[in-house]
């Protein structure tokens, strides 16, 4: 039996739209991982300091803009300076957009709070250089501010001033900064990662080199149940949820179908 | 004019365009891959020369030439490395390209394998041996116990199914099929989350029609 795929699409469809309209809303239960990121940054003390790295392009913003949001929240309330970078060369005009949203909404103060440095090519030399002087990659912030001039970057030279890197990343740019700047710099990091490449990294969080980790729109919806700003994440999960669901549910009819044309066969 | 306006509306006949190729190929969805490609390279190209160009190579180059600092001068070595690159369109110079290939392999090579090594190799073992004098020392429970045995055995099996210097018969066979087994559950968890990622893109477009451009939710 062969089914025009075409009515796959309209019930994903209306997978989507339908509890999207109702405003479905279902529990979410916190992961080891996700409570693991929340407690690193929620034990650090005021006046520490974050590096984001943005590394995700549209093509991502889905499952990485909710987690981004929820931890610049969470920092801008405990009073944790964040530094912005970006390894994407066509994410720096969206995560500028990002940033300043959540800023304005938690009145943190460009330069003083927070800065976004932008983007510079070559992954590796970027690494291994905000090692060595992060003035000697990013000379200006994205704006074209000298970095000599932000007040929050006076006493930042590399990593030694930088309490947690958290890379949000829909690429393999998180093995990059483990390699890197957890064994030369001995750098702790945590990830958020899209789904897609989740699988690759909890052996990382299994031997401590990462220590926490948001997996996909699922990690998102945790953090901000975690951080207490319910956003798209929780809201996104919930249609989600139906989604899955229609989909096992595919996946069991089909198999049943199979086995029944392939019985009659034979 | 609302731009922001003009701006959503544009971003809902992108979308809608691309979307349409579900049901089959057109000359709207192909209008949409085609300009998405464009913008893609072309905002990629102008924003590595403004942020890698300008700032690493003709600024510095430029207070060099000016008398403002000196250093320049010397980054015009590694800028005239790069640009043999570029020999590649003659076909007498071609050979040049081997000097700035040969310093990338010889770089990223030096760095790279004993970082790799430790992350990678010597961290993973001792990730997957460190349990054990958790269990040694008493301070695991019966799960945890569980977990780190099993660990053990999925990375044993699954190292065993890919050591083709013996023949797998007998319990290498088995073990092999045990590691294969190890490696279809990693597979299928690869799969879901990949499902779970594709699905969360459709949601996002889905909430912009709703939400920002109809104005059917909030």
């Amino acid at each position: 039996m062969n089914m025009d795929r075409r009515i796959v699409f309209i019930l994903v469809a209306l997978a989507v739209i339908i509890p999207m309209l109702l405003s479905v809303n279902l529990p979410v239960s916190v992961s080891e991982p996700t409570q693991k990121f929340y407690d690193y940054v929620e034990a650090l003390p005021a006046g520490s300091t974050i590096m984001i790295a943005f590394d995700y392009g549209p093509s991502s913003l889905a499952e990485l803009n909710p987690m981004a949001k929820a931890l610049l929240k969470q920092c801008f309330d405990k009073d944790i300076r964040v530094i912005g970078i970006t390894l994407a060369v066509d994410a720096p005009t969206l995560i500028s957009a990002l940033i300043q949203e959540v800023a304005a909404e938690k009145e943190a103060v460009e330069g003083e709070d927070y800065v976004f440095l932008g983007y510079r090519p070559g992954e590796v030399q970027v690494i291994l250089g905000i090692g060595t002087d992060i003035a000697s990659v990013y000379d200006t912030d994205y704006n074209g501010t000298a970095i000599s001039e932000i007040p929050m970057m006076q006493n930042i030279t590399n990593y030694d001033q930088i309490d947690l890197l958290v890379d949000f990343a829909s690429s393999d740019t998180i093995e990059s900064w483990i390699i890197y700047a957890n064994v030369q710099y001995n750098q702790k990091i945590a990830a958020g990662v899209t789904g897609v490449i989740i699988a690759q990294m909890f052996p990382y969080l299994q031997t401590g080199q990462l220590v926490g980790l948001l997996s996909g729109i699922l990690g998102a919806a945790e953090y901000e149940n975690l951080v207490g700003a319910p956003a798209k994440g929780m809201q996104w999960i919930n249609v989600e949820s139906f989604v899955h669901l229609l989909i096992v549910v595919l996946v069991i009819v089909g198999n049943i179908t199979y086995f029944i044309h392939r019985s009659r066969e034979e | 004019m609302d731009w922001n306006l003009i701006g959503i509306w544009i971003a809902a006949f992108l979308t809608l365009s691309i979307y349409s190729v579900l049901y089959q190929d057109n000359p709207f969805y192909r209008f949409a891959e085609h300009l998405f490609v464009g913008v893609s390279v072309g905002y990629g190209i102008v924003l590595s020369i403004y942020q890698g160009l300008i700032p690493f190579a003709w600024k510095p180059f430029e207070a060099a030439v000016t008398g403002e600092s000196f250093i320049g001068f010397i980054k015009l070595i590694p800028i005239c490395i790069g640009l043999l690159f570029f020999a590649r369109l003659s076909p007498r110079h071609t050979w040049l390209i081997r000097y700035p290939i040969a310093i990338l392999i010889g770089f990223g090579s030096g760095i790279a394998i004993p970082n790799v090594l430790r992350a990678n190799i010597f961290e993973q073992t001792r990730g997957t041996i460190e349990p054990f004098a958790d269990i040694y020392a008493g301070t695991l429970t019966g799960w945890g116990i569980f977990e780190a045995i099993l660990m053990v055995v999925g990375v044993v099996c699954t190292l065993t199914y890919f050591f083709f210097s013996v023949e797998h018969r007998g319990p290498v066979k088995w073990l092999s099929k045990v590691g294969i087994a190890f490696l279809m559950i990693g597979f299928g968890s690869a799969f879901g989350n990949t499902v779970m990622g594709r699905v969360a893109l459709l949601i996002q477009r889905v909430d912009f029609l709703l939400g920002d451009w109809l104005n059917i939710i909030s």
